[in-house]
């Protein structure tokens, strides 16, 4: 890179000082929030209200703008912790470990909504509220990814100790998570149907469904922003005040 | 190495060690079976190729928790840390250890318990042949597991539900090359499927294992 290392300039990089991130993401929170909630508004009252019923699923198939975005954002969760977990161990950005860890249980969450939003869908479509088809057995799987990472952040006091080792789960765990997904693929032929959102148009949903879906989506994508943002800032805070406190007691000490 | 794997293999037959633990587990899944599904023989001959290798795999995670901790314990994990041989070296040959002493028995013992769930014929050998090739992966990725959680106490629910997930594709295989086996269908692919997974994990999971390994000794 043609940089000069005085180069203090508005670089990526320079959102590693939890300083400047606590700063930026400050102000942008309250935008995002307003963005967020006001793109979710717009996107499922228009999904909700404004949309014929399909026809040969009724009105299930309004569940689509909750069932979509909340699938679409579970995957992508994991891989910005991927992303975020990888920067942690190479370039030892705390608060890009702190992200990570911020954004799992958000990733929990979505992986919950569409997991229960299909059950509810599957039950009039299918007749069952689960199968063993593929794709959900992955999501089921993703789940277990995440209940495993967020149990050993949860178990390891030391914090740069659980940040290294959930880094490296979430490596291995991405490719076997790979690995399982075209497990389940070759194991089971499902019921699902493909893919809802793709570039080719040929397979995709209709424009009616089609243009809320979209706004529904940015509503999710931004919402997620705006939690992982608010949750890592919370992160900060909170080892912040765990130094402070280890300060104070540490003065006692000297004191004595 | 071969010292070390000595080692491993000496502590774990001897009284105490552990070994047989695992074989016990299998053994008692397999017999119980049975009792909870009733005793039809063509329904256990449908099931039996998923059953033992669910029993198998079971088994395994039933010993992993002893795969590192008692060297972490009793300091000996901090000797082969700073030891000549590399890490990686060390984790493989625990791993080796832990193979020999918990999934060759199993591989060994499952087709006595498919007699006794009525494993149709042609269902043994590719039942041999799919444990043989499967169990050393769940021996490595189990090696990641334990490295992960060693430094924690009570850390056996937490190994089970990290390793869980790691196991899926392992089993999908696996059992799929024994059931399609067992009814006379063409399994080259889940085999070669199979085959992949152990050797990658083979190949590149120590790596993972001794840098976990390194943080939890820091």
């Amino acid at each position: 890179m043609p940089m000069s290392r005085t180069d203090k300039a508005n670089t990526f990089w320079s959102y590693a000082n939890p300083k400047k991130f606590l700063a930026t993401t400050e102000r942008m929170l309250p935008v995002l929030w307003v963005l967020a909630f006001a793109c979710l508004a717009i996107g499922l009252v228009w999904g909700f209200f404004f949309t014929p019923d399909d026809y040969r699923q009724g009105s299930t198939v309004k569940i689509i703008y909750l069932h979509v975005p909340s699938a679409l954002m579970a995957i992508n969760t994991w891989l910005m912790m991927l992303v975020t977990s990888l920067i942690w161990l190479i370039r030892r950005h705390h608060v890009s470990a702190l992200a990570a860890r911020a954004a799992a249980p958000v990733g929990i969450a979505f992986t919950l909504i569409a997991l229960v939003t299909g059950a509810i869908w599957g039950q009039p479509m299918w007749g069952t509220w689960w199968a063993w088809d593929p794709r959900l057995t992955s999501f089921l799987i993703l789940f277990l990814f995440y209940l495993g990472y967020v149990a050993l952040w949860e178990a390891i006091d030391d914090p740069d100790t659980a940040a290294d080792l959930t880094s490296v789960l979430c490596l291995v765990g991405s490719v076997f998570a790979l690995l399982s997904r075209y497990a389940v693929n070759f194991w089971n032929q499902g019921l699902h149907q493909g893919a809802s959102l793709s570039l080719d148009k040929e397979t995709n949903v209709a424009d009616v469904f089609y243009q809320p879906l979209l706004v529904a989506i940015a509503g999710f994508v931004l919402l997620f922003v705006a939690l992982v943002f608010y949750r890592t800032g919370t992160e900060i805070r909170a080892r912040r005040i765990k130094a402070l406190l280890a300060r104070e007691r540490a003065q006692e000490g000297m004191g004595r | 190495m071969i010292a070390l794997l000595l080692r491993d293999l000496r502590l774990a037959f001897r009284a105490g060690g552990g070994f047989g633990l695992g074989l016990a587990f299998f053994l008692i899944v397999t017999v119980l079976v049975p009792f909870s599904v009733g005793p039809q023989s063509d329904l256990l001959a449908t099931i039996a190729p998923g059953v033992l290798w669910l029993g198998a795999l079971l088994a395994c995670l039933l010993s992993l928790d002893r795969l590192l901790a008692l060297d972490w314990e009793d300091g000996s994990l901090d000797l082969l840390a700073t030891a000549p041989l590399p890490l990686e070296a060390t984790v493989s040959v625990k791993a080796l250890a832990h193979w020999i002493t918990t999934g060759l028995p199993l591989v060994l013992a499952a087709p006595v318990l498919g007699v006794l769930l009525n494993l149709p014929g042609p269902g043994f050998s590719w039942l041999l042949v799919s444990l043989l090739l499967g169990t050393p992966a769940l021996s490595v990725i189990g090696t990641f597991g334990a490295a992960l959680t060693v430094g924690l106490k009570r850390g056996g629910l937490l190994l089970s539900l990290l390793v869980l997930p790691l196991y899926v594709p392992t089993l999908i295989f696996g059992a799929e090359v024994a059931r399609r086996g067992a009814v006379g269908m063409e399994t080259s692919t889940p085999l070669l499927l199979l085959a992949g997974i152990t050797a990658g994990a083979v190949a590149l999971l120590p790596f993972a294992s001794a840098a976990v390994l390194r943080v939890n000794l820091r």
